[in-house]
């Protein structure tokens, strides 16, 4: 299967990112294996692209991954195939996924066209770019980074996704269908756009072509403008 | 199916249809008086005996992970047994209680003596019947010592504030009268006598005391009636469960989940690890493994294995049954769709890929009576348990948004033809129920 030199490659890989965690991190061709039951859905190494549903996890901070495992798990997100999948797992191995999945640096495909007016993408930019302060709505870039790739260890990017999963999460968070740990920021937020905002918010995110390098952020500019609950318990140990 | 009789046979049908229902309305109206017990409740505050020691608090929760009580008085994500969610049956959805020690919501107010009789006899503190969901015919085989180190690890829970919703069930079944009649019926306090033993070995004793009750195997592993009662805390002859479109494998068959031919140290590994040599968990299973028996110490889990050891065979017909090669259409249509998304993992002779996917080839869970279990896999996929030796299970992804019913059933046909004993195959329409 795999050559001496190899082997030996690996096992001091191993021994180098175990060290200090007290406990080996699993070979990622381990984690590769493990991960085909993602990536059914979630695209080959978990690259999903921006013409399907599913969103892509390859990449994304492994906080905010590892906190939408459990989500999922214990019932704050719904979604039956994933809490079906989910429900015999250890918070470990869920860690173990996300950082696996956030450890993949691949390319993106090219975004999809918006089909939208152009004076309701013009709103969605100006939205995502500076919010509206009069409606107490922050910018989108305020929390997901200026280049909107997210911020370590914990904020998601809103690039490179599809805009019927971007319509439904929105949705999902005005609905109330969508949860995360409280103080939950997110559904604030949702709460205060209009239906018509959604729709132009969604179409121009998944029109914009992600930035190389897409890395998230290390750190955001400015602190938080609203406290979301789903931080600090993301970056706990 | 059924052809209309003569006009006689209808009348008579109608006639003792028309006595049931006016029967049955007198019973309800006279019902709630009848199959009440004494009220238990104490007030608030009361004395319940001494304060319990950390030693019985600590076997205490020991047994409640060996009862799995968290399976269904654990809200997903939630405080630990502060009940409310809710247990699909055939009859209607059960709302699991507030166990945790609550005075208003919970068991605060409940005596040790109240909650023994609730587990050995279905009652609730104030003298109702409790619907069976809860599977207190099998916890009446209990003894005292685990009822009360049980009921001091309920009292060491932090009360939760938590109202239970009523239960979903359709009328009648959730009338006190319905539920009084089927304890008439079939409620019997369960009893080591009755169980399947060949000698009096104490591990063999220990090994039913836990199958027949707190393990409440046969909640699942039993064949139930229509009225949703089993033969007993020791049918283990296997049986659908219903609302989850699963088939619980028989318990009796070694060629289902029968543990006849396995080494004892195979079927304890089994159920601590989720995986052995000859198998691995999947379904339902993989959740009282990960909930439950991996916690078992190893002499509870070989004490387990050699009572199932020891269980007398009874095959199921059903499964012995050769089924004819299927037709070549979907037979094509079942060997590509093997090829494009299970042969990577499960091998291209069904062999399986050491670390990738089991074999399938000789895979017990083929060749059972229905395909409800391999369908369930393919639509939904599964992982297995996360437990101390394989903490890092195999998954496998869910096809139910790739394939659609027709390539489902033929991939499934072919499979259970090929690698499954020419077990019978699935209909199109059988795989869109259990979607």
């Amino acid at each position: 299967m795999i050559g001496r030199l190899q082997a030996l490659l690996l096992c001091l890989a191993l021994a180098l990112t175990g060290a200090g965690t007290g406990q080996a991190a699993p070979a990622s061709s381990e984690m590769a294996q493990r991960a085909k039951a993602c990536t059914g859905c979630h695209g080959e190494r978990g690259r999903a692209a921006p013409d399907g549903y599913y969103p892509r996890l390859a990449g994304k901070p492994a906080g905010y991954l590892y906190e939408q495992l459990l989500a999922f798990r214990d019932g704050r997100r719904r979604y039956a195939l994933m809490a079906h999948l989910l429900e015999p797992l250890s918070d470990r191995f869920l860690r173990d996924l996300a950082e696996y999945f956030a450890s993949l640096d691949l390319p993106y495909a090219p975004p999809q066209p918006a089909a939208a007016p152009a004076a309701a993408l013009e709103r969605a930019r100006q939205l995502v770019e500076h919010g509206d302060e009069a409606r107490r709505l922050p910018a989108c870039s305020a929390c997901h980074g200026a280049r909107l790739t997210g911020v370590q260890p914990a904020v998601p990017a809103l690039l490179g996704l599809p805009r019927d999963y971007l319509n439904a999460q929105l949705g999902a968070w005005r609905s109330g269908t969508r949860v995360a740990r409280a103080p939950d920021c997110m559904a604030e937020v949702a709460r205060r756009l209009a239906a018509e905002e959604v729709g132009a918010l969604s179409a121009w995110l998944a029109s914009q072509p992600v930035p190389v390098p897409a890395h998230p952020a290390a750190n955001l500019p400015k602190p938080l403008p609203l406290d979301c609950g789903g931080q600090p318990a993301a970056v706990a140990p | 199916m059924t052809k209309k009789g003569p006009k006689g046979r209808w009348r008579i049908v109608a006639v003792v249809f028309v006595a049931v229902v006016l029967l049955l309305a007198a019973a309800l109206a006279l019902a709630p008086a009848w199959d009440r017990a004494e009220d238990l409740r104490q007030a608030v505050g009361a004395s319940t005996g001494p304060a319990p020691d950390a030693e019985a608090i600590a076997r205490g929760a020991y047994l409640a992970r060996l009862g799995n009580c968290a399976g269904c008085h654990t809200p997903r994500g939630g405080a630990e047994w502060a009940g409310g969610r809710v247990i699909a049956t055939p009859f209607g959805g059960v709302v699991a209680a507030n166990l945790t020690p609550d005075p208003d919501t919970g068991i605060g107010r409940w005596s040790v003596e109240a909650f023994i009789r609730a587990l050995r006899e279905g009652r609730s503190a104030d003298g109702r019947a409790l619907v069976p969901a809860c599977p207190y015919p099998n916890y009446s085989l209990l003894d005292e010592r685990d009822l009360r180190d049980l009921y001091a690890y309920a009292r060491s829970l932090p009360p939760v504030r938590q109202a239970r919703s009523a239960h979903g069930l359709r009328w009648p079944f959730g009338t006190e009268f319905a539920i009084a009649a089927w304890r008439r019926l079939f409620f019997e306090r369960a009893t080591l006598a009755a169980a399947p033993l060949t000698s009096d070995d104490a591990a063999l004793r220990r090994g039913a005391y836990l199958v027949g009750g707190l393990g409440h195997c046969s909640a699942c592993h039993s064949t139930r009636n229509l009225f949703g009662a089993n033969a007993g805390a020791f049918d283990l002859r296997g049986g659908a469960m219903p609302e989850t479109g699963w088939l619980a494998p028989s318990l009796l068959d070694p060629r289902a989940a029968g543990a006849q031919s396995w080494s004892i140290g195979q079927t304890a590994a089994l159920l601590r690890d989720g995986v052995n040599r000859h198998a691995s968990v999947s379904g339902p299973m993989a959740l009282v493994v990960a909930q439950s028996t991996q916690h078992l110490r190893p002499a509870d889990a070989e004490a387990i294995a050699a009572f199932l050891h020891q269980l007398p065979v009874a095959s199921d017909p059903a499964a012995v049954k050769r089924a004819p090669a299927p037709e070549p259409a979907p037979r094509q249509l079942g060997e590509r769709v093997f090829e494009r998304h299970c042969a990577d993992c499960h091998g291209k002779d069904g062999r399986g890929e050491p670390g990738a996917g089991p074999p399938l080839r000789g895979n017990r869970a083929l060749a059972l009576p229905t395909a409800a279990n391999v369908v369930r896999m393919v639509l939904a996929g599964g992982f297995g348990p996360s437990t101390a030796a394989v903490p890092r299970p195999l998954g496998m992804p869910p096809f139910a948004t790739l394939l659609g019913d027709e390539e489902v059933a033929a991939v499934v046909t072919w499979i259970r033809w090929k690698y499954g004993e020419a077990s019978a195959g699935v209909r199109v329409h059988e795989v869109n129920r259990l979607r």
